[in-house]
């Protein structure tokens, strides 16, 4: 199984990294856009058997190492049977 | 006293920590490898600058699990003085070891010039050589820097003293076109609750010799060298 977990800046708090993407996205014709959070995407890879304490132990993972929560927020997405990442495939 | 200065992979303003301590300061130093169960029997801790483990994930998140913070941490528990300088401020936070978190900076801009820091407080051993309200000249050179924390938590350290250097105007006003990086409360340092843990982004070991035309910086560890330094913490 695998682990997908998104981790963004707190909503509250000025992103200054999304905000320089917006303005470049707004100035490349995109008027449209009218925010952007810039964050960071883990796969996590959790070997080949279901596990029900998954979304526990990723969430641990998060707290300890993944987020920093004084600024951060995630998401955790578990995706059953999911199989390895093609970078660790022999 | 006996100092250590703890040396992770891409940690780069070690040396110039060793030489204000040993040559300056004239003190007994060691370098403490990341990999270190012990501290060495170090009364003094410092975590330098640098870009430990490439600033992979967040600068400082690494380099805060490795072997030598568990020694550090306990070091800390006990009472005994920890500085972090840039990346070791960055470290100590991410080890919870200090409050807040470190940010990319307003201006997204890698900021390295002299700031002017505003003492706040002067009865922690790192503070005793100045004057409350004296303005220190301090280069910062960091693109992560900007200090945040929740806004219940940053009244918390108002009301508890924990901020110990502002970022101000020559003059010595907070003022926030002199704020560096965008930080809370124009935050450039604190300290723990108990006093002994110190972080700071500007660079006091880069002021700290007449040669380099700044002595700004050589009080901070002149108070804790000094023999007669003590905690606040220490006392309770």
């Amino acid at each position: 199984m695998q682990a997908k977990v998104t981790v963004y800046p707190r909503r509250e708090i000025l992103d200054p990294q999304g905000k320089a993407i917006c303005t470049a996205l707004q100035r490349s014709g995109f008027a449209e856009v009218t925010a952007v959070r810039a964050g960071k995407t883990f796969e996590i890879d959790l070997g080949p058997a279901d596990s029900p304490q998954a979304a526990d132990r990723v969430a641990r993972m998060c707290e300890q190492l993944l987020a920093n929560t004084v600024v951060e927020e995630y998401a955790i997405e578990i995706v059953a049977g999911a199989g390895s990442s093609p970078e660790s495939k022999p | 006293m006996r100092c250590g200065v703890v040396l992770f992979p891409g940690s780069n303003c070690d040396h110039d920590v060793y030489h204000v301590l040993k040559h300056v300061l004239e003190q007994d130093v060691v370098y403490l490898w990341h990999e270190e169960a012990t501290l060495k029997s170090c009364d003094f801790i410092v975590l330098p600058g640098g870009w430990s483990y490439g600033d992979y994930l967040r600068g400082g998140a690494m380099a805060a699990l490795s072997p030598v913070m568990q020694s550090v941490r306990e070091h800390a528990a006990r009472g005994g003085p920890v500085l972090g300088i840039c990346n070791g401020f960055q470290v100590l936070t991410e080890a919870h070891l200090l409050p807040g978190a470190l940010r990319r900076n307003r201006g997204l801009r890698f900021e390295c010039r002299d700031t002017y820091l505003r003492v706040e407080r002067t009865d922690l051993a790192y503070t005793s050589q100045y004057e409350l309200g004296q303005v220190l000249r301090l280069p910062i050179a960091h693109g992560e820097g900007n200090y945040e924390h929740f806004s219940a938590d940053l009244d918390k350290l108002e009301a508890n003293r924990q901020i110990v250097f502002r970022y101000v105007s020559p003059a010595g006003e907070l003022d926030d076109s002199w704020n560096a990086n965008g930080s809370a409360r124009a935050i450039a340092g604190v300290v723990n609750e108990g006093g002994n843990v110190l972080g700071l982004m500007p660079h006091p070991e880069r002021c700290a010799e007449e040669v380099l035309g700044n002595l700004d910086g050589l009080g901070l560890f002149q108070g804790i060298v000094q023999p007669a330094a003590r905690f606040v913490g220490a006392a309770r």
